[in-house]
């Protein structure tokens, strides 16, 4: 329910994050129009705008591999946890060919790259999710992954860091899916145990059972502006209590009001600000 | 021979016995505690101590009712973030006295609603899942009906995950996994087939533990058969849990969730 509305809800955004980012910046056309101001737009102005609307503000939605661009130091980012494969649990039918389809296509092996890297020198685990990858869906691997890069930063005693983007569970690998949001809650237990500190960035959108686990853990929750961040989708919620949402439901600035996030950040000042609560907590001991 | 879609119909028929039917026939003395706290009582969950042989336990589950007027007040056993906070406070107090904790699951999902929201379910659901996997007391989960989502999740961490033979355990309903993958709702039979959410395809896959049996024609038939075949699976495990070292209780605990999806490359 959750993906199917994603799908729908800014097919201009996701044409405008896939021409651009799938096709390795080989830019179909130079133009784009912004979907919430409507204003045309020369996309290497907006790519040199970090993919945010120079007229608007809009955040579109960017590729882990540009976030990493913008967040990591320059030649620090080593990825670990690569190579991993589901094993299709409920053999459904055409999944692995469809991953691997979007392998070819995305240049990333699944809806999640983690790795070691700096950030203003300051050296982080790091897990970015993509949503040019089955709508950033958590299965088997997008869990192990999480888990992965959560134990890593327990062994080597580094902050971590996830930025998520989520559809919610990746409805394939049915109730093995379910189960990854336990594992990567109960691996974040043990972090928290270890007086470790987990900030995690909430990008749009942020929806299902990945915001029902790791996502809501952070000591810091930061959110980029008006990204879409709940546990049910937004049509669920319209077709159970059969009313209009209201206007800024499930909004950055609404879960700021509400008490669920700590800070909204904007993508220009994201690495600064990161920077600055990584510098806060260097440990003396 | 039930199908998976049978089962599916038989864990949420109306005449199927519920947690309270549980609480009232396995346990010797209950006493109900309310209320998260925080915001308010969510009647879709039941929770308290109560009494079983030689053992005083925490006991919480989702309460579904048996006719539209006490579907009403329960939510049709859908939870609301109070009620999964409700369920963390008494599992906290449980560990405080050194109470096991024995969870019934029962639900269509969280209830998905504006409110919901607002008080942030996702957070609730979250923080169940982090605390669960650390309490430092035995935890027994079982699937009384349907347990769909993250919403039933919210009560299934714990040391021993087991189902009742006619019970199903979900990522979402048969019917809207059609809706999505196979887009036609009406493919709902083939979905419930094909998802794995039978407790015997569930025991396959190594996410549960145990298979309750249920009398000749489903639970619904025999309560106090059903009840009994709980109760007796109930003492036998807290005889085991409860004389485990905590240490290792919690480095199992972890295991079991940890090995689920894990890939060797
Ligand atoms: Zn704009």
């Amino acid at each position: 329910m959750i993906i199917d509305k994603i799908k729908k809800m800014n097919p201009e955004d996701i044409q405008f994050s896939s021409k651009n980012e799938v096709a390795g910046d080989m830019l179909v056309g130079k133009w784009v129009k912004c979907d919430a101001c409507k204003e045309i737009l020369y996309k290497e102005e907006v790519h040199k705008n970090l993919s945010v609307c120079p007229n608007c503000g809009k955040h579109f939605r960017i590729s882990s591999r540009r976030r990493i661009k913008q967040i990591i130091d320059e030649g620090t980012f080593e990825e670990i946890g690569k190579g991993l494969k589901t094993t299709n649990p409920l053999n459904f039918e055409g999944y692995e060919k469809k991953l691997e389809s979007l392998q070819e296509k995305t240049k990333i092996e699944e809806a999640v790259t983690t790795g070691i890297g700096e950030i203003e020198g300051e050296k982080v685990v790091l897990a970015v999710m993509d949503g040019n990858f089955m709508m950033g869906s958590m299965g088997s691997v997008v869990g192990e992954k999480i888990t992965l890069a959560i134990e890593t930063s327990i062994k080597l005693r580094l902050p971590l860091i996830i930025f998520c983007v989520s559809g919610g569970a990746r409805m394939q690998e049915g109730i093995i899916s379910l189960m990854q949001m336990a594992k990567t809650s109960a691996a974040l237990a043990k972090h928290n145990k270890e007086g470790l500190l987990y900030i995690s960035v909430l990008t749009d959108p942020t929806t299902g059972g990945v915001t029902a686990s790791f996502a809501m853990l952070g000591d810091i929750i930061l959110a980029e502006p008006n990204a879409l961040i709940g546990f049910a989708g937004p049509r669920v919620i319209e077709q159970t209590i059969k009313q209009q949402l209201p206007d800024g439901f499930q909004r950055s600035e609404f879960l700021l009001e509400h008490g669920f996030i700590d800070r909204i950040v904007e993508r220009k000042n994201m690495k600064t600000e990161l920077a600055n609560i990584l510098k806060l907590h260097r440990r003396c001991d | 021979m039930f199908t998976a879609w049978d089962k599916v119909l038989l864990a949420r028929d109306s005449k199927r016995p519920r947690t309270l039917d549980y609480i009232e026939n396995i346990f010797d003395e209950f006493i109900e505690l309310h209320g998260d706290r925080l915001f308010g009582d969510d009647k879709s969950i039941v929770g308290g101590i109560a009494r079983i042989e030689n053992y005083v336990v925490t006991v919480i589950g989702q309460q579904k009712g048996k006719t539209t007027k006490e579907n009403m007040e329960r939510n049709f056993g859908m939870t609301n973030p109070e009620g999964y906070r409700k369920a963390l406070r008494l599992m906290k107090q449980a560990e405080k006295f050194g109470r096991p904790i024995i969870t019934f699951i029962d639900t269509p999902g969280a209830y998905p609603g504006i409110g919901a929201e607002e008080r942030g379910q996702g957070e609730a659901i979250a923080k169940n899942l982090l605390e669960m996997s650390t309490l430092k007391v035995p935890i027994i989960c079982i699937v009384i009906g349907e347990g769909s989502s993250g919403g039933a999740l919210a009560l299934g961490v714990g040391d021993k995950i087991i189902m009742l033979e006619n019970s199903v355990y979900s990522i979402l309903s048969p019917e809207g996994f059609a809706s999505i993958l196979y887009k036609d709702a009406t493919k709902n039979r083939e979905a419930a087939e094909n998802m794995k959410i039978t407790a015997k395809d569930l025991k396959e896959l190594e996410i549960i533990d145990e298979i309750i049996k249920e009398p000749t024609g489903g639970s619904q038939n025999d309560i106090a058969g059903i009840t009994s075949n709980v109760k007796k699976s109930i003492i036998k495990n807290l005889n085991k849990l409860t004389k485990i070292n905590k240490d290792i209780l919690l480095e199992e605990r972890y295991e079991k969730f940890r090995k689920i999806g894990k890939i060797e490359r």
